[in-house]
């Protein structure tokens, strides 16, 4: 098993050598004149208003909450898939029962407008 | 014993490790910090993956890499302006801390150096995704609905805490 | 004469690991240590992908310009060399000789390592997917799983984008995408657990055998209706999601958000970006040519065209679907996640379940 993961370590060096080399040649190559009007932040134009920083909404927090139970609940899912065929139906009824604990999860998110964008 | 190579890795991965948990405490900015214990989070992914258990190191990954610190990301991004906000990473009481938590490594270090461990003549299975499906479905199935129920009761919980006004 | 055309035909039909075997004995004749070779071995796979990728990405961003432009009823790029052919090279150069601006008060580190995080990941997905019969370069018997968890670290490398511009409109976007990457990140696991649990396996390379069935085409996944159709369709759904793609493209949406997250980058880094998103759209073509329309699998010709062309269809209807659909509102985008398709996803699952044990209830 080993020798499969060495080989994954190699990608993984050329992976990261791959971005790492390219910038390198574009460093080389590339003018670098920096002037202040450049440097600017990006606001269609215009001077910008205001500190950077974004209105807090508590939206996309609670979908990476969501996100991070469903992603738990997927990996249970994962090797009851695996050995599905030579479990049978005994295997379903309890993953059925799982999968309905966290699916009254979602209703209830749904419920309480914790999936609405507003 | 093992291979030269697995040892190259596995010092490579442990410098990796003990230097990403340092700098996580140790860096001025708390956004740093975050991206470092994701670093810390991969490298412990890859140890897994030394100790022949891949299910474990993917899953690792997926969960703490891909959802919690996206989690702790968007946490703090959502709480703190952007720009130069330094953290004061030590206070008065560093140094007894940094004692005390030597004293800990010297008590554990010493436990685990001394303690006459049995080594296991088996090799490890090749394929541990089956044997960990039976496992959870036969063996481990009443610990497996309580872990649902769990993730319910967590869910419902974070999301009272979340919404409320 | 029948025999000399016959091993001809099977040499053709095991090209690349005849090559392999070929240059690793060859390599081990030459004394090297056994590590050795194994090493040179794995790094000779590692940049044989790379390269092919690369220059699969560089013709998809051409085929991507010229198919758009027909479908909207003009030519596309043809001045660059002969058709437009050496488009994709003028673009590479003007990627590395753009001036690199990073904006004041940005933070450095975290704005040039942004594109690496999300590159790398895009470049890793491609060690386990098998180009033909017996070459993924390394098949691990968690193949599904690593390319998910794989995946899941471009999330970052977003958020950190978007981050680190100091910019209102490239954080918004940032946190955006990342936002729609992980609401289709569940129904994405699913679909490809329905693969999962026809083949038992995780291993990319037994999915693809478990499809070998009737006449090497009939056994393909996406033809066992209905829960193989949903899956593949549900995995398409949730691959242009992922991708920030039309119609999932808000996160980008020119018009709406500048470029979102990726407003403030220049240069090579913008380049990295760029091809991070389409090395992931290939990656996600190849997936679904696995997963769902049987890999390598078919009739006569060699396993490695198939393949081929199983992911030039599915890029070609990317593509298609980029020129056809408007864009999503993003309130759109997110219900639609969690309300619809999260839903279908969970159901299929229970339906495979309910249809391998009644047939296997049925075949005993």
């Amino acid at each position: 098993m080993l020798p499969s993961y060495g080989v994954i370590g190699v990608f993984a060096i050329v992976a990261i050598l791959f971005p790492l080399v390219a910038l390198s040649i574009a460093w080389l190559v590339r003018p670098k004149k920096p002037t202040p009007l450049k440097k600017s932040t990006y606001e269609c134009g215009m001077e910008t208003f205001g500190d950077t920083w974004v209105q807090f909404r508590v939206q996309y927090y609670l979908y990476a909450l969501v996100f991070v139970l469903f992603d738990i609940e997927t990996v249970f899912l994962l090797p009851w898939a695996v050995v599905y065929n030579q479990l049978g139906l005994f295997a379903l009824a309890e993953m059925l029962l799982f999968i309905t604990l966290l699916v009254v999860g979602l209703v209830y998110a749904w419920r309480k407008g914790a999936l609405e964008w507003l | 014993m093992a291979e030269p190579a697995v040892y190259a890795a596995f010092f490579i991965l442990a410098a990796v490790t003990l230097g990403g948990a340092i700098a996580v405490v140790t860096a001025r900015n708390i956004l740093h910090s975050a991206l470092f214990l994701a670093l810390v989070f991969v490298s412990v992914a890859g140890l897994y993956v030394l100790l022949e258990a891949p299910f474990l190191a993917a899953v690792q990954i997926l969960i703490y890499v891909g959802a919690i610190i996206v989690l702790i990301l968007f946490a703090l991004m959502l709480t703190r302006r952007i720009t130069g906000e330094r953290v004061r990473q030590t206070n008065a009481q560093a140094l007894p801390a940094a004692l005390a938590a030597l004293a800990l490594l010297a008590v554990l270090g010493g436990l685990v150096a001394t303690f006459a461990w049995r080594v296991s003549t088996e090799s490890p299975p090749p394929n541990t995704v089956p044997l960990l499906g039976e496992a959870l479905m036969r063996t481990y199935m009443l610990p497996f609905e309580v872990a649902g129920v769990v993730l319910l009761v967590a869910l419902v919980g974070a999301i009272i805490l979340a919404k409320e006004r | 004469m029948l025999d000399a055309i016959r091993n001809l035909w099977s040499l053709i039909y095991n090209l690349f690991p005849n090559l392999a075997q070929a240059l690793a004995a060859f390599l081990r004749g030459t004394g090297l240590p056994g590590w050795g070779v194994d090493l040179l071995m794995a790094l000779l796979s590692a940049l044989v992908v790379v390269i092919s990728v690369l220059l699969g990405m560089l013709g998809m961003t051409l085929m991507e310009r010229k198919v758009m432009g027909r479908m909207q009823n003009r030519l596309g790029p043809n001045r660059v060399g002969p058709l437009g052919l050496l488009q994709p090279i003028a673009d590479a150069i003007k990627f590395l000789i753009k001036e690199d601006i990073v904006p004041t008060n940005a933070d450095r580190w975290v704005h040039t390592l942004a594109p690496i995080v999300a590159a790398i990941p895009a470049v890793l997905v491609y060690a386990v997917i098998p180009f033909g019969k017996g070459m993924a370069a390394a098949d691990l018997n968690i193949g599904v799983l690593y390319i998910l968890a794989v995946s899941s670290i471009t999330t970052i490398g977003i958020v950190m984008a978007g981050w680190a511009s100091n910019n209102k409109y490239s954080l918004l976007g940032g946190m955006r995408a990342a936002a729609q990457i992980i609401s289709y990140e569940v129904p994405l696991v699913l679909s490809m657990l329905v693969a999962v649990m026809l083949a038992g396996s995780l291993s990319l390379g037994k999915i693809v055998e478990a499809q070998g069935g009737l006449l090497g085409i009939l056994g393909w996944n996406v033809f066992r209706v209905p829960f193989g159709t949903l899956a593949f369709l549900t995995y398409m759904i949730c691959a242009v999601a992922e991708l920030n793609r039309t119609p999932f493209d808000l996160p980008e949406g020119e018009s709406e958000i500048v470029t979102g997250y990726i407003t403030e980058y220049s240069g090579l880094k913008w380049g990295l970006f760029y091809l991070g998103e389409y090395f992931n759209a290939i990656a996600v073509s190849a997936i679904a040519t696995t997963l769902f329309l049987g890999g390598w699998q078919g009739p006569i010709l060699p396993p490695y065209v198939w393949f081929l062309g199983k992911v030039l269809v599915i890029v070609f209807i990317l593509i298609w679907l980029r020129s056809t659909l408007p864009r999503f509102r993003v309130d759109q985008l997110m219900g639609f996640a969690w309300k619809v398709v999260l839903p279908i996803a969970l159901v299929n699952i229970f339906v495979t379940g309910a249809a391998i044990t009644l047939w296997q209830a049925f075949v005993k």
